[in-house]
């Protein structure tokens, strides 16, 4: 097996070998690589098929900025996780990673015919090319795109890992753990400010930490020793965090930022076991220092993504920190000056390289130093073709005409294995974009810079444009003295010595002698745009980035375009004639890297995921077997089924039971609000829609509350307790919004009003017993309450005692029934309960749930906020005139039932439905209409509740339908999935329409 | 997400608190003088500006108190916060 491991350095642990496997085969790395760098040791740069044509790829960075190496890691069903960069990825122990988008494998991929076929797949070949005919999307092209299309593979089952959430807050947060970050990071805590310094990698020290030459000094030491002590220095420093592996996702407002922390990817399987995962920081810091450094740059040109060409910093980067070299006979392509660093440093490690550089000329002192190792350099030459399928193994160059627009003199073929370029650097200015900064373009070397530095906010180093390390030091301490406003003199007499860069020149697509149109110069290696594309899209008439990005797809793969967003901006400039810094960008957004969705959502899951509310009841309803219905977050039981009995069964007996003998039903989940103080009776005047003056004490009243628009908002009784007190009822989903609108009312329309609003829902358990036989069990219970309706008529409170504990209850009904409702303090809910099931034995007293109170309910014709009704309903529309006040000045809503809107006859109007077949059940949300043979079908309303009536034998329905208060008799028509149901349209009430049966 | 400073507790995270839209839209004292273009003005029309705007803030999982807002909407910078009933800063008018 070849080995391009070549020296040793102090990252890559040689004591400590490691096995792992990449698709399937084993191999060794070190503790201290990265997949990539171990796979690259291994020499295998192919990794992975372009999205599109299925081109092959090699390793291009070392980075976060990765656009080809990302893989598939592990295979269990559970655990596995697609599009891992394999540059980010630390490699352990029994690592399984595998490539992507290729079959059967990445060395012979069948969708590589895409390749020879790409003149036929131009940019926006899906929106061309799938439109006809119109009928094919859904079966044929949709399917078939989707199975070529996607990256990795999904987890297909639930993440087992554990994911953590902390909250932090820090006077200042440094992003960033290069030369600059160390120094803001140091300077901030050395003044007493609370500090937190993160970056994304292993170990600190960004790309300074692995710079080995020898013309860059700091105090007479190589920058990288000096850097070092820096390191060791603010480890020690007591008010300082330091977060490695540690990246901020996102940077809001306020800055408040986002950070994942990586606390077990990198260990071994048996040590990840039980841990937590990732973690995920909410910051929230006075202060944030951007130190994000910046990105270099590829070059456009022909075949310019075989595998073996890489970054010229990445080729360093293998080679000084993790010891591999990426080839044995490397050229390095460039047009600034830091591919000469790596150019120097292969030189020193003994591989073989030479450089091609745009410029005519260069003369700074890394020029002069590789001249003199006597490493050869072609000024003013371009590469212009490079050849080798799964890698690459020779390239042409050729000279650049004076204005740079063509190619002069013959092609010179070179060997090599592998390709290095530097396009210039691109600084990370996301964080500064992402936090609301806007930027400023610098002709120069064409770059974006963050524009301004707002107080809370700064950016130094690279990531602000400033590229040599004396610049980045002076820079980076002026700065942050006056950000921070502090007096540093740490780096005042620091002596830095580095090489000045004079010469620059930029090509954004270089020229060839070959026709645009038969080359592949790539942009976006990951999502296969080229420059043709761009070029195509221009010519088609897109001009905005915004819409060139989304036709072309550049930058919108998983990478974002960290590579590709520059060129093309650049090659639509250059195209259209327009100065680049005209052009804007597209828009940064987080997260910056990748995040999984497990770190997003931490510990609310499972269980977590939502709060849940139960009843004092609780315990009784799941010993009973009751089935459980969420309402809100409310656990309330849907139906009690006995021996096997389906829903529809368990319904039908309990309301029977109900309307027969007695039925119980947990009714402690509906809203309590007391309301007290002297203008309450005003303040219920103002809120319901009739009229409470009058309510005498001990009565209950049945009000419905409207939103200043007139539609109903919800519904409930509401009880007189004494002169100035009043309990107030709700539905159980509205209870929080009724409270929070009436304190709204109550604090900024009406503060004059004496009035005072307490949330009581948890406070008492309400057990509610209906039918004939409820006034036997009630009198069992309390023995010294005079039930007679004279004492106890309907609609009415009374106080009484349950053994010594005082009970509040209301003689109301919601089901039609006879019926009673026992408030108890919760505490003494559970018991309440069973005593009432104790007491009814001999009645037969049936517990019931949801449906069937909603069933009981709806023969009765009684509406159910948020179910017959749906924000667009008046209780004109729901035909409850009735209860709107003639006489009232004023109420919520009042001057909205007479605006031009509200009064029109032909509004959807709340009407019963019966079917032809006294059998069949429609379906809740089912369409109405009159005709089913005009088309389009003219839709007239929509059935909001369905059930079978086992009282009345017969299916019955409430429904929405216009003008449905003038169509009683009217016949009309279900449209089902497979055939027409007809009905009739009814009165709303069904069952007892006297009332007889509350006194009964 | 911003941090807004109740004026009844302090500098609070923004999920705290929920958004009640503009400011001094007053209910109208007698809505049933009014034409319905009169009171689709007071029930629909809201001025939803780029730049200084005033609004409603409930501290609703807090003290639960509604409170003023001044907010300059273009970079989200909250300019000022004042009591129900107090009158708005005039500086930013």
């Amino acid at each position: 097996m070849p080995n391009y491991r070549i020296h040793k350095t102090e990252y890559i642990d040689e004591t400590k070998r490691v096995s792992f496997k990449y698709d399937g085969k084993t191999y060794f790395g070190y503790e201290g690589d990265t997949l990539a760098s171990a796979l690259l040791a291994n020499g295998i740069h192919l990794v992975a098929r372009s999205f599109k044509y299925h081109r092959p790829r090699g390793i291009v960075s070392c980075g976060a900025e990765e656009p080809n190496a990302i893989c598939q890691i592990g295979s269990k069903k559970d655990l596995t996780e697609p599009n891992v960069r394999a540059t980010e990825l630390e490699l352990y122990e029994g690592l399984e990673a595998s490539s992507q988008n290729c079959w059967p494998n990445v060395k012979f991929d069948i969708g590589g015919i895409n390749n020879f076929i790409s003149p036929l797949i131009p940019a926006g070949f899906y929106y061309k090319t799938f439109m006809w005919p119109k009928s094919f999307w859904k079966k044929v092209y949709e399917p078939l795109i989707r199975l070529s299309a996607g990256l990795g593979k999904s987890p297909t089952e639930p993440d087992p890992d554990i994911y953590d959430h902390k909250h932090v807050h820090y006077d200042v947060l440094v992003i960033g753990g290069g030369v600059s970050g160390i120094i803001s990071a140091k300077m901030a805590a050395k003044n007493n400010l609370k500090t937190l310094l993160v970056d994304d990698k292993k170990t600190l020290g960004g790309s300074t930490i692995y710079q080995n030459n020898e013309s860059v000094k700091i105090d007479d030491k190589l920058s990288s020793e000096w850097l070092k002590n820096e390191i060791q220095e603010i480890k020690k420093l007591s008010n300082l965090t330091i977060k490695t592996r540690t990246s901020i996702a996102a940077y809001h407002g306020y800055n408040f930022l986002l950070a994942k922390e990586n606390l077990t990817d990198h260990l071994p399987e048996e040590k990840k076991r039980n841990k937590i995962r990732q973690r995920l920081w909410k910051i929230r810091a006075k202060k944030v220092v951007i130190a994000t450094g910046s990105i270099e740059r590829p070059l456009v040109f022909n075949n310019n993504d075989r595998p073996g060409i890489l970054l010229s910093n990445s080729i360093n980067k293998y080679l000084d920190y993790y010891g591999v070299t990426c080839g044995e006979n490397i050229i390095l392509f460039t047009n600034n000056d830091s591919a000469y660093e790596t150019s120097i440093s292969l030189h020193k490690k003994g591989i073989k390289n030479l450089i091609v550089d745009l410029r005519k000329s260069a003369t700074s002192e890394l020029i002069k130093q590789a001249e003199s190792l006597g490493i050869k350099i072609y000024f003013n030459h371009v590469v212009t073709n490079t050849f080798g399928y799964r890698k690459i193994n020779s390239l042409e160059i050729m000279k650049l005409s004076e204005d740079g627009n063509t190619t002069v003199g013959d092609k010179i073929k070179l060997s090599c294995d592998c390709l290095g370029m530097s396009g210039g650097w691109t600084p990370m200015v996301h964080m500064h974009t992402q936090s609301g900064g806007k930027l400023n373009f610098r002709d120069d070397d064409q770059v974006f810079l963050p524009k301004e530095n707002s107080e809370d906010q700064i950016s130094v180093g690279s990531c602000n444009g400033d590229f040599d390390l004396e610049n980045v030091i002076d820079k980076t301490v002026n700065k942050i003295n006056k950000f921070l406003d502090i007096d540093n003199q740490d780096y005042q007499d620091t002596n830095i010595i580095c090489s000045k860069e004079n010469d620059k020149r930029n090509i954004w697509l270089l020229p060839n002698k070959i026709p645009l149109g038969k080359t592949k110069c790539f942009i976006d290696f990951q999502n296969d745009s080229t420059a043709k594309d761009i070029k195509l899209a221009l010519k088609e008439g897109f001009r905005s980035i915004e819409h060139v990005k989304r036709y072309t797809t550049t930058g919108m793969a998983t990478d974002q375009g960290k590579l590709s967003n520059m060129h093309a901006l650049g090659i639509i400039a250059d195209t259209a004639g327009v100065k680049m810094g005209s052009l804007g960008t597209t828009t940064f957004r987080p997260p910056f890297t990748p995040l999984t969705f497990g770190t997003l959502v931490g510990r609310n899951v499972g269980k977590f995921f939502e709060v849940v509310r139960k009843t004092s009841i609780h315990e009784w309803h799941v010993e009973n077997n009751a089935e459980f219905e969420n309402v809100g977050q409310w656990k309330r039981p849907w139906y009690y089924p006995k021996n096997g009995e389906n829903m529809h069964d368990a319904v039908q007996r309990e309301s029977k039971a109900a309307r027969e003998s007695s039925g119980i039903l947990d009714a402690s989940t509906l809203g309590k609000i007391d309301i007290q103080g002297t203008d309450a009776s005003e303040f219920l005047n103002r809120v319901y829609t009739n009229a409470w003056s009058k309510l005498a004490i001990g009565k209950c009243r049945y009000g419905l509350m409207l939103n200043e628009d007139g539609m109903v908002y919800d519904d409930g009784v509401t009880t007189r307790i004494s002169e100035n007190h009043y309990l107030m009822t709700t539905t159980t989903g509205g209870a929080a919004n009724v409270l929070s609108k009436l304190e709204d009312y109550l604090q900024t329309e009406w503060p004059e009003l004496d009035v005072y609003l307490t949330s009581v829902t948890d406070h008492y358990s309400t057990a509610s017993i209906c039918g004939p036989n409820s006034k036997k069990i009630l009198n069992k219970l309390f023995p010294n309450l005079d039930l007679s309706d004279e004492n106890f008529p309907h609609m009415s409170f009374k106080e009484a005692k349950l053994e010594n504990i005082n009970c509040r209850i209301m003689r109301i009904s919601f089901t039609g029934e006879l019926s009673y409702e026992i408030n108890i303090e919760s505490k003494y809910g559970h018991s309440l309960w069973k005593m009432c099931i104790e007491a009814g034995k001999e009645f037969n007293l049936t517990p019931y749930g949801t449906e069937t109170m909603h069933l009981l309910r709806a023969e009765k014709g009684f509406i159910i906020v948020g179910q017959d009704t749906d924000g667009t309903m008046t209780p004109s529309d729901l035909q409850m005139d009735w209860i709107v006040s003639k006489k009232k000045y004023d109420f919520i809503g009042k001057r909205s039932l007479y605006r031009s809107d509200t009064i029109r006859e032909d509004r959807k109007q709340l009407v019963g439905l019966l079917t032809d077949d006294p059998k069949e059940i429609l379906e809740e949300g089912a369409q109405i209409v009159s005709d089913v043979k005009s088309k389009p079908i003219d839709m007239l309303g929509h059935v909001t509740s369905s059930y079978f009536s086992p009282n009345l034998n017969k299916s019955i329905a409430l429904a929405v339908v216009r003008s449905g208060k003038t169509i009683k008799g009217q016949k009309l028509i279900i449209p089902m999935e497979h055939k027409n149901i007809n009905v009739t349209v009814s009165d709303t009430i069904f069952f007892d329409r006297e009332n007889k049966r509350l006194n009964a | 997400m911003f941090l807004i400073n109740c004026p009844f507790c302090g500098e609070r995270d923004q999920s705290e608190f929920s958004s009640g839209g503009e400011a001094h839209i007053v209910r109208p004292k007698q809505p049933t003088e009014l034409s319905d273009d009169e009171w689709a003005e007071y029930l629909f029309m809201r001025k939803n500006i780029k730049g200084i705007q005033f609004e409603r803030w409930n501290h609703v999982h807090g003290c639960r108190k509604w409170f003023n807002v001044v907010r300059d909407t273009s970079n989200d910078k909250i300019l000022s916060v004042y009591k129900m009933g107090e009158k708005p800063p005039v500086n930013y008018k």
